[in-house]
């Protein structure tokens, strides 16, 4: 399987690549990219000099174009293809109807594998961008059980390639609204989720609390781990029950699962987190390739460490990990 | 301008459904989805069923759209979704790609529901040469989105073969989850859900922790706290060249909504005034209408 890792920046990318990831995947510097953060992404000269380290390692580069375009920005997404086609990358990861079609029409000979932000669960929809586009490669939402991803891959007409560690979205991928609701910002038309812009701490006499744009994501008493307001991550009040109503703040883990995905014929493995740092990229994707090479060594024998479950936690939102919906008790 | 009855968003008892629709026979509505858009374990009715409860009301005039599935993982849902294609005998809304890629085979045509990301032209274009002949705009898109998309479709000389419906009253859907958080709020498993949301017709609210309405939680689906209202926009909808304005379901109330809307299309009332009563709890919103966060109320003239 591909060990796919991402890259915010030069170092991460680097990062990356000297630790022994597959590909790398990275996006621009502008909303064309469902990392849209401050500071994070590459221009064109550091696109440049990416592809050039890269190559010189004989990793292979893709570029992320996939949020939505409206008329209004068209011409930036548009650009945003050309310029990556220009470069000669690996792979275009794309989500939109329109950008597919553009891409795929102005420059056939450049791969395009779908983006999670394109919400195929299921083989129907997957032969939809196949022949419309001939997209290679699908990334696959965090919404399927394994044994749904094991039904999806026999009949698949293109490769899967899966998440296997990082952030967890709770919802399907690309169908997700809850951001915008909230902040006016969504994944699909601005790159950004729960963006920091809104984000106010606060302390008060009830505790330390989390607002984003003024609404109340969640309060911590003193000790309490605060993590980043991400909005289905926060306590809320159903029934008058306090708790997490919609997900925990935790990681997404599926290094114990390598046997069974690579069994059922999975290509790829996704590592999240463009936005993190190039220390955390080297620690997860160094993991991941020991892992990956002890089971290409080891086959039926593999079994997770404990210093690689450990090193995983450490860098997890909430010290915790979890399968996800790779799960059915997780659902 | 017509109205249309979106489908019923909640898992209502089928007496209930039934009694629903019959009176939506009388009802100012123009087009009625039927159908189960967001959990295959609700099988209070099943496909045939609703079929059965829509014929009367294609008898009454009124256009019978069936909805499907916004979210479909294995292949149950996947052989369902495939029988609906081959006999319902009626327009579809597809809610997934892969009930477009279904219609598209077959050569028949299809509504693209909410769930379908459409946020420009050239998507509409090609989902339009697939056989889409409606399209319900994603919930977060604003005014001038839609009106950029309309025009670029007129350019294409398009706008005669591709109606536009917009979501104009009810709680949003936002988004779908692997995860029932109905289930989860009683502490039990997806599997072992016990039809947990036959116990809330509305939705069940999720409040922030100094009791603001945020979310409303509806199985897999969550849905906007507020009810959505642009009940004092259609005027505007109707000149940008929107054709169909949807009134989603709610347990109480939905048809005094639709009453409502009637009035303003007819020009015999103006909405301001309405606006209030409407959704009777004042927590309603409209800040995705005018490019704000969805939750937030704008007067028309701001």
């Amino acid at each position: 399987m591909e060990l796919v890792c991402p890259a915010g920046s030069l170092p991460a990318l680097k990062a990356a690549v000297d630790n022994g990831a597959d590909a790398v995947y990275i996006g621009f510097r502008d909303a064309t990219n469902a990392r849209h953060f401050t500071g994070l992404n590459f221009n064109d000269s550091k696109a440049l000099q990416a592809l050039e380290y890269a190559r010189d390692h004989k990793v292979r580069l893709f570029v992320a174009i996939n949020t939505y375009p409206q008329s209004h920005n068209w011409a930036d997404w548009q650009a945003a293809v050309d310029r990556a086609a220009q470069l000669g990358v690996d792979a275009l990861i794309v989500a939109d109807l329109g950008v597919l079609d553009y891409a795929c029409e102005r420059h056939p000979q450049l791969p395009l594998h779908l983006s999670v932000q394109g919400s195929a669960t299921n083989g129907a929809a997957l032969s939809f961008y196949q022949r419309q586009f001939g997209i290679r490669r699908a990334v696959l939402p965090r919404v399927l059980s394994l044994a749904q991803v094991r039904q999806l891959a026999t009949t698949s007409p293109v490769d899967l390639e899966v998440f296997g560690f990082g952030s967890l979205c709770i919802m399907a991928e690309g169908r997700c609204h809850l951001s915008s609701y909230v902040t006016a910002e969504s994944p699909n038309t601005c790159g950004a989720c729960s963006p920091a812009s809104a984000v106010r701490w606060q302390e008060t006499a009830s505790g330390r609390e989390s607002r984003l744009n003024g609404v109340l994501i969640d309060r911590f008493k003193a000790g309490e781990n605060a993590g980043y307001p991400t909005l289905c991550k926060g306590r809320f009040k159903v029934e008058e029950h306090v708790y997490h109503a919609l997900e925990e703040p935790t990681s997404l883990n599926t290094l114990a699962l390598i046997p069974q995905l690579a069994e059922i014929g999975i290509k790829a493995i996704k590592i999240e987190g463009r936005q993190r740092s190039p220390a955390y990229v080297a620690q997860v994707v160094k993991v991941w390739r020991e892992a990956l090479d002890h089971y290409r060594d080891a086959g039926a024998g593999f079994s997770p460490q404990r210093e690689w479950l450990d090193a995983l936690s450490r860098v997890s939102e909430g010290s915790q990990t979890t399968l996800g919906a790779y799960s059915r008790p997780w659902q | 301008m017509q109205l249309s009855l979106g489908p019923i968003l909640y898992y209502w008892p089928r007496q209930q459904v039934a009694d629903f629709y019959q009176q939506a026979m009388d009802s100012p509505a123009d087009i009625v989805y039927v159908g189960e858009t967001v959990c295959p374990k609700r099988r209070e009715l099943r496909p045939p069923d609703w079929l059965e409860l829509a014929a009367p009301l294609a008898e009454a005039g009124k256009q019978v759209v069936l909805s499907t599935l916004a979210l479909i993982e294995s292949r149950a849902d996947l052989s369902t979704l495939r029988r609906l294609c081959d006999h319902s005998g009626c327009l579809i809304e597809a809610n997934d790609m892969a009930a477009v890629e279904m219609l598209s085979e077959r050569k028949l045509p299809f509504v693209a529901g909410p769930s379908i990301n459409i946020y420009n032209a050239r998507s509409l274009s090609i989902l339009h040469r697939s056989g889409m002949v409606r399209w319900v705009m994603p919930v977060e898109l604003n005014r001038h989105s839609l009106r950029g998309i309309l025009e670029e479709v007129d350019r294409l000389g398009l706008s005669e073969q591709i109606e536009t419906e917009v979501f104009c009253h009810g709680h949003l859907p936002l988004a779908y989850s692997a995860r029932c958080f109905t289930a989860r709020a009683r502490n039990l498993p997806k599997d072992d859900c016990q039809l947990s949301c036959l116990d809330y017709p509305d939705g069940l609210p999720l409040h922030t922790r100094d009791n603001q309405i945020l979310f409303n939680l509806n199985g897999i689906q969550t849905q906007s706290g507020r009810v959505y209202n642009l009940l004092p926009e259609l005027r505007e909808m109707e000149e940008m060249g929107v054709n169909i304005a949807r009134i989603s379901p709610r347990a109480l109330g939905t048809f005094n909504v639709l009453e409502q809307f009637d009035q303003v299309r007819r020009g015999a009332i103006t909405p301001t005034s309405l606006i209030a009563s409407d959704t009777g709890d004042g927590e309603w919103c409209n800040g995705y209408w005018y490019g704000n966060p969805g939750m937030e109320i704008l007067a028309e003239d701001a």
